[in-house]
């Protein structure tokens, strides 16, 4: 039973509902951090985001907004640190350390809560990716406290509360949940949902060293290795530009072929609704909406897909959404900007050779290569 | 070995509607399934046991009609099924379902052996947090290895564990120890089809049946909602965008035609859109 599974929502007036005086041990807790997830040297793009969004919470309450930064010692860990100062921290917390190169879930639950402990912010925010997940489960509960998955908004309440809302009953609904008695009030938001802030060039804030209290004897888990993937496995979906998808509409396994030359045509990266998943024609990392990848391309061009509302949830950030579909109820033209009553089957051939028309024979070429 | 698995009974999400109408969600008649990620955690769990013998626990928190779920597991090959059930456990968020689960894996220990492994799915298809799992790790600490693609090797005799694990942009390969906890990655492995046997096994089984008392629970004022930090408080469905799609009218136009007219309209709506598809790079 999570959050969002509640056979019915609790009474606002229930007893768990009213609201209390905050207990004392909480009181000072104060400010809004967001982890800012560095793995293998690589500043993860969905803290950025949560840096746009935990400003606006910080101006709202008043209080400063900090980047958590946890990484080896050197030049990578640094460079997060500025990062977070381009993308609107007044402060960092920062813990270098060795046993901190390479995501484990001891040395890193260990950090973040020994930093929360230690400096009591009122709001923690991490990117629901892989890393994030796995840390944010911990901390909250090793600090036994709340914890909201995967939100879409955050906002603060006219009393200060944090009202995280997020897509309940696969996407159909709509809750917003607080954590009223216990403080850090933590969320996290999946890449992408929030939109990305304006880089400043804001001079560098203040930067709070802490260390960690672990040796690698502490740890009992053990990296052997790493298999990066291959270039061909990488589906950076949720950071392209243009993407272009099928659903059940185009009927068969082998029309996903007109979708995915489409997409090679205009250097688009491709993907697909929840039931060709299923139904296994396609792996889930090219799945979009809610339980796949939310996705704010500029242009997202959806084939033969009906648009359920858990697909909308992962759609609704694109600038601007073309639909094709032989169904002129179908609910994405709900949300689609231009549509056309039409079948994909047909039309995808036909919009790939247009497309291939108008670019330049220069950018054609270099799609190709 | 000694395996406890934790699975839920789900309704079909594919199969849930909004009321038109009264945005309330039409629950009537849509069938429920063991959440689909289980599945993998499920064979991930039978096929271990097979390989190093011993036994698989199948456990579950939910309401008495969530013996369906166990009983169907027992038809996979699971040796025994726990339902902890009780009015006290409703309401949990993932911090009071992960000490209720937690606290019915500790009994389970004392009384059916403790186990080398616990699994989880990767998350819920309703809930969809990945919370509880990592969860009931630091309730009982237990080594916590998410999102694990491939279970290399488990040596019960140095209590070591390798595993394969999807991080950001790779594999990473891990060494850990037992007891720990783990989630498995959809698609790691097909569950299997039960054997008569075990559907005439399952059929004849007597589910184990606690209720917060029975699992051991004294505190439970850490259970259902008063165990609960995070309070939902609205329940809402979506704004209707305030207009529908421009529709491009489709009568007597080629799929050629009807293309281009597509395109000229992309690109009068993002005009840079054409300048870099365009010129992509070379501007």
């Amino acid at each position: 039973m999570s959050t969002a599974n509640r056979e019915t929502p609790p009474p606002a007036a229930g007893r768990a509902g009213m609201k209390k005086e905050l207990p004392e041990r909480f009181k000072h807790y104060r400010h809004v951090w967001v982890f800012i997830e560095l793995e293998r040297g690589q500043v993860h793009p969905v803290s950025f985001e949560l840096l746009g969004e935990g400003r606006k919470l910080a101006d709202k309450l008043g209080v400063e907004l900090a980047g958590v930064v946890l990484g080896p010692p050197g030049e990578a860990t640094w460079h997060a640190v500025a990062g977070a100062f381009a993308y609107g921290a007044d402060l960092a917390y920062i813990i270098e350390d060795p046993l901190l190169a390479h995501y484990r879930n001891e040395p890193f639950t260990r950090a973040m809560t020994d930093l929360v402990n230690t400096y009591k912010p009122e709001i923690l925010l991490l990117g629901a990716t892989i890393l994030g997940r796995d840390l944010a489960g911990s901390v909250a509960t090793t600090l036994l406290t709340g914890l909201t998955a995967d939100c879409t908004e955050l906002d603060v309440d006219i009393d200060g509360s944090l009202a995280a809302t997020r897509p309940t009953f696969g996407g159909s609904l709509l809750c917003t949940i607080y954590t009223l008695n216990y403080r850090p009030q933590m969320a996290t938001v999946r890449p992408r949902v929030m939109a990305m802030p304006a880089r400043t060039d804001k001079p560098v804030g203040r930067v709070i060293q802490h260390k960690l209290f672990m040796a690698e004897q502490d740890i009992v888990t053990k990296i052997l290795g790493f298999l990066p993937d291959s270039q061909s496995a990488k589906a950076n979906l949720a950071y392209a530009d243009v993407v272009v998808a099928g659903g059940l509409g185009l009927g068969a396994v082998e029309n996903l072929q007109l979708v995915k030359n489409l997409a090679a045509a205009i250097g688009a990266e491709y993907g697909c609704s929840r039931p060709l998943v299923q139904k296994g024609w396609m792996p889930a990392d090219r799945q979009i909406g809610q339980t796949g990848k939310t996705i704010r391309p500029k242009l997202y061009i959806a084939a033969g897909i009906s648009g359920a509302i858990q697909h909308r949830v992962g759609v609704e950030g694109a600038d601007l959404i073309v639909a094709i579909n032989t169904d002129p109820n179908a609910p994405i033209f709900d949300f689609a900007h231009v549509g056309i009553v039409t079948d994909a089957i047909r039309f995808l051939p036909a919009l790939t050779e247009a497309f291939t028309r108008r670019l330049s024979p220069h950018n054609r070429d270099k799609l190709a290569s | 070995m000694h395996i406890v698995i934790c699975i839920k009974q789900v309704p079909d999400s594919a199969q849930i509607r909004v009321h038109p109408v009264t945005n309330t969600i039409m629950r009537q008649g849509v069938p429920t399934i063991i959440n689909p990620y289980d599945l993998f955690a499920l064979e991930e769990a039978l096929r271990l046991r097979d390989a190093h013998s011993g036994e698989v626990t199948v456990l579950t928190m939910g309401p008495p009609m969530a013996e369906d779920a166990l009983r169907k597991a027992l038809t996979y090959g699971a040796d025994r099924a726990v339902l902890l059930t009780d009015r006290y456990f409703a309401g949990s968020d993932t911090l009071a379902t992960s000490f209720a689960l937690s606290q019915a894996i500790a009994k389970i220990g004392e009384t059916f052996g403790k186990p080398d492994i616990v699994f989880a799915g990767k998350q819920t298809i309703d809930g969809d947090t990945a919370q509880v799992g990592p969860g009931i790790a630091k309730r009982l600490d237990l080594l916590q290895l998410t999102y694990v693609a491939k279970i290399a090797s488990v040596d019960l005799e140095s209590r070591e564990i390798t595993v394969e694990r999807r991080s950001e942009g790779g594999m990473q390969m891990l060494k850990s120890k037992l007891p720990c906890l783990i989630t498995i990655l959809e698609g790691s492995n097909e569950i299997r089809r039960g054997t008569l046997d075990d559907a005439l096994r399952a059929a004849r089984s007597e589910i184990v049946k606690w209720s917060a008392a029975g699992a051991g629970i004294e505190d439970l004022s850490k259970c259902g909602l008063r165990g609960s930090p995070t309070v939902v408080k609205r329940v809402f469905a979506p704004a209707a965008r305030a207009e529908k799609a421009a529709q491009i009218d489709v009568t007597d136009k080629t799929p050629r035609d009807l293309a281009d007219e597509l395109i000229a309209q992309i690109f009068t709506r993002q005009p840079a859109l054409e300048h870099e598809l365009a010129f992509d790079g070379e501007a």
